[in-house]
């Protein structure tokens, strides 16, 4: 199973390669409402991507509170 | 049937394929004006039919099918309104909304929903209506009505427990959550997945192979394996208007019509 670590990572990219942001420009713990400058919808999109990637069921609900790419992978990384 | 270009959606008939597309910006909130047009295009609808195999429906906006019911319409109407005169507007908009839904459920054409993106509230309750839902990868079905202190109104309660087990439905409407396409394929709710983008694509080439066949034939089969629960989605107007008249409800509405959260569309 992937750490944490590398779960974030692979976060990253996958946020930097759709929203075309470069990558060197996202943090772990950076909002990514503001870093890639999205809105709820948005944020439905890239959850469904990293559901898709990461091939595991993640409820919307479990995003209350969570704005970092850090947050984004601790959720998945319980579901893995 | 001639060709048509709403301002809420557009339709034609392309041989035996009609193609509804939904386009109102920004992402197809059903209200008014959508309502309006639908009425209009069933008219056609009946009248067509004969000439015709398959409806396929479609949204022709990037972020996805529809975002549902008209919120911020259904507040505003209502804010000027007494509670009763209130609740009357919303019944008398719910018995319109379900007359439509319910000639498309029980049209003699074999009905697909494209769906790409966000298929929420009354978008996912007009996709249901259709006998075959065709999803893209990116596709996010939900009934976040909950989230209002309601529960959908468009007849989406008895025609999800037709098509899916009774838990995943408790599951779907006490929690208010989103799922994806494998989720919703996995239950049975969609049929065929797409990649993203092709989900009219692949409807497309679906409604090429129904109108293979006799069409006598496969609407005797429409009926027969297709029960339509009239007495549950008139049921469900009533639950729904007994809980819209509860203040909460109005506050939930002024809530989300007002708000600047940037997480309108999360739980």
């Amino acid at each position: 199973m992937p750490t944490l670590e590398q779960t974030t990572d692979e976060i990253l990219k996958l946020a930097a390669a759709h929203f075309k942001v470069q990558r060197e420009k996202l943090s772990p713990d950076d909002d990514f409402f503001e870093k890639l400058k999205i809105d709820s919808l948005q944020a439905l999109e890239l959850l469904t991507r990293l559901e898709n990637h990461f091939r595991v069921e993640l409820p919307d609900y479990e995003m209350q509170g969570v704005t970092s790419f850090r947050g984004l992978a601790e959720r998945i990384q319980s579901r893995l | 049937m001639k060709k048509h270009c709403g301002q809420a959606i557009s339709w034609e008939r392309t041989g035996g394929v009609i193609e509804l597309a939904l386009r109102r910006e920004p992402l197809n909130e059903i209200g008014s004006l959508t309502l309006d047009e639908l009425e209009q295009f069933i008219e056609e609808l009946e009248a067509a039919t004969s000439q015709a195999s398959a409806l396929i429906i479609y949204s022709t906006l990037p972020q996805g099918f529809s975002a549902g019911a008209d919120l911020r319409e259904l507040y505003e109407k209502g804010r000027k309104l007494a509670r009763d005169d209130r609740v009357a507007g919303v019944r008398q908009f719910l018995e319109r909304i379900h007359r439509v839904l319910n000639i498309i459920d029980a049209s003699p054409l074999t009905t697909i929903a494209a769906v790409h993106g966000v298929c929420f509230g009354g978008g996912f309750e007009l996709a249901l209506a259709c006998d075959i839902i065709i999803a893209d990868k990116m596709a996010r079905f939900c009934f976040p009505e909950l989230r209002l202190g309601l529960i959908p109104g468009f007849g989406g309660v008895p025609r999800l427990e037709r098509d899916v087990g009774y838990a995943v439905v408790r599951d779907l409407l006490l929690t208010g959550r989103s799922f994806n396409v494998q989720k919703a394929q996995t239950i049975g709710l969609v049929s065929q997945v797409a990649s993203e983008g092709e989900a009219l694509c692949v409807a497309r080439a679906t409604a090429a192979q129904i109108a293979k066949f006799d069409r006598h034939t496969s609407i005797v089969a429409k009926q027969f394996i297709k029960p339509i629960p009239y007495n549950e989605l008139r049921r469900e107007i009533e639950i729904f208007c007994t809980l819209f008249a509860r203040p909460a409800v109005e506050e939930a509405l002024r809530k989300f019509a007002e708000s600047t959260d940037r997480q309108p569309y999360l739980p």
